[in-house]
């Protein structure tokens, strides 16, 4: 009977903790992914503002006069940080997600697709503004 | 590999994500800065635009309600997804209680947001 | 002509199994010259230094896909990287991240030979033709469709940059996407609904986060993010079409 030669074989596995620090292309990621709880914060500011809303005028202007408060603006300097950042992610990121666009006959660019995604900002955001401003005058 | 070929339901909160995402993207900053800033500070706008009885209007208005329940609930919706699999990328692992709190904070909200806003419109 | 020999540090993660409890580093001094490719640098030290280094290569030009390694925790194909680029500093050479170390640089890639195999990476045709009948024709615009998910060369370096796959190796991966969504969109193939229910699995596509690394590494400019996020859609699609179109949703 031949001997067995005994399994050397051990493979390795490495370990993923931290993993996120090995790389700057993964810290930027994880920044980008942590603008949701910015995201979040501000939905929840809109439903408290909901819902003061629908217990009449002195709940709705206890909300707004909450929103005045120098600690209340400090926190929506840095939520608008955060939201320009997510718009400029997320248009940085959509070329990997979006089907080929062709444009006579020639394929749309990565850096195409991102400038057209914050002109779309842009356009919106102006949109946004003439449209409260007229509302309110 | 395992050949678990279960279908997954990740394609409704993933279709929520991308909704609130690329509303957030669109609108967020600019809302942020009106509502939170030049409001309260009072540049800009005239200091009627969010008084009580504008805004009452606005969210008894079709339009206007379902503007406000579309931004909170798909901006939670986008949030709540996103912080689930983060939740899984340092290391949490995507339990019951993830899944609850992530996507169950959406879902209230959007069940609150539209039980206010309804009443309004009827 | 006569150029001073450089000596540039190379830093290698050596991990064997029968002596190893873990992996370690080892220096090792390698002259080199301006054209010398990492994989040179690797081939200098078991020629010279240590015969016991144990790595994979084969064609030396970026098209096997057998070289790829950690370069400066950056996944590379050695030999379309350059030693001139790190000197004088050096550099360090690991075992592709995200897969078990067989020994030094070679990893165990059984599981994405498992999952390369599961997509049935092959044309199924929509109906089989007799000989009689001539080839399957393809004109050149619907060629174009998928030419650039077929030019993977399963080096894995993709799957060395995708985070997901480190943390759960049960997700299918970038790579292996780009190449069931090259069998999909061809236009002589009917395999698509049965590639599907990979795609739709919990490990599908749905694992992803957009990370997108997987795509900058990747040395044939396939996109394999793209893949697997154009599949979410379709994977979507399927979803909710499956209750409109009961059975067989394949385009
Ligand atoms: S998609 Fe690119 S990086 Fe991934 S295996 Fe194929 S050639 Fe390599
Ligand atoms: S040796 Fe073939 S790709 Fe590097």
């Amino acid at each position: 009977m031949r001997a067995v030669a005994p399994n050397r074989r051990r493979p390795y596995v490495r370990s993923m903790v931290g993993w996120w620090r090995k790389n700057p292309y993964f810290v930027e990621y994880m920044i980008h992914e942590g603008s949701a709880f910015f995201v979040a914060a501000y939905a929840l500011i809109l439903m408290v503002g909901l819902l003061r809303l629908t217990q009449g005028e002195a709940a709705w202007n206890g909300w707004l006069t909450a929103l005045r408060s120098p600690l209340s603006i400090a926190g929506h300097l840095i939520l608008l940080v955060a939201m320009l950042y997510h718009a400029w992610t997320w248009f940085t990121i959509m070329p990997i997600t979006l089907p080929p666009i062709f444009v006579a006959g020639k394929r749309l660019s990565a850096t195409a697709i991102t400038a057209g995604g914050l002109a779309a900002t842009l356009l919106t955001s102006v949109l946004l503004l003439l449209l409260v401003w007229r509302l309110g005058t | 590999m395992s050949a678990n070929l279960k279908r997954s339901n990740q394609p409704i909160f993933w279709l929520l994500f991308g909704a609130g995402g690329m509303l957030s993207a669109l609108l967020g900053p600019m809302l942020v800065f009106i509502t939170g800033i030049a409001i309260p500070l009072g540049l800009i706008f005239s200091p009627e635009t969010m008084s009580y009885s504008h805004m009452h209007a606005f969210a008894h208005h079709w339009i206007g309600a379902g503007f406000i329940w579309v931004i909170v609930s798909l901006f939670l919706w986008h949030a709540g997804h996103r912080i689930f699999h983060s939740l899984h990328d340092v290391g949490i692992h995507a339990g019951t209680l993830a899944r609850i709190i992530c996507y169950g904070i959406p879902l209230l909200a959007t069940v609150l947001a539209a039980r206010s806003l309804i009443p309004s419109l009827i | 002509m006569s150029e001073i020999e450089k000596i540039i540090p190379i830093e290698v993660l050596r991990y064997r199994p029968e002596q190893d409890t873990e992996p370690v580093l080892q220096t090792f001094q390698v002259p080199f010259t301006d054209d010398m490719s990492v994989l040179q640098g690797l081939q200098y030290i078991k020629d010279y230094l240590d015969g016991s280094l144990s790595f994979r290569w084969s064609c030396r030009m970026a098209i096997c896909g057998s070289c790829g390694m950690m370069v400066n925790g950056i996944p590379s194909l050695s030999c379309k990287t350059f030693l001139r680029d790190y000197y004088p500093v050096g550099l360090r050479i690991e075992a592709l991240a995200h897969f078990p170390i067989e020994r030094d640089l070679v990893i165990v890639m059984d599981d994405f030979i498992e999952k390369l195999e599961s997509i049935k990476p092959y044309i199924i045709p929509k109906k089989p033709r007799t000989l009689i009948e001539g080839e399957y024709l393809q004109t050149p615009t619907e060629r174009d469709a998928y030419e650039q998910f077929s030019s993977c060369i399963n080096c894995m370096l993709c799957y060395a940059a995708c985070p997901q796959y480190g943390l759960n190796s049960k997700f299918i991966g970038p790579g292996i996407m780009a190449l069931l969504h090259r069998y999909n969109i061809d236009s002589r193939d009917g395999g698509k609904a049965q590639r599907m229910e990979m795609v739709n699995a919990e490990d599908g596509v749905f694992d992803c986060t957009a990370v997108g690394y997987c795509s900058k590494v990747c040395p044939k400019h396939v996109d394999p993010g793209n893949a697997v996020n154009l599949n979410k859609m379709e994977s979507a699609k399927d979803y909710f079409l499956r209750f409109v179109m009961p059975k067989g949703t394949g385009k």
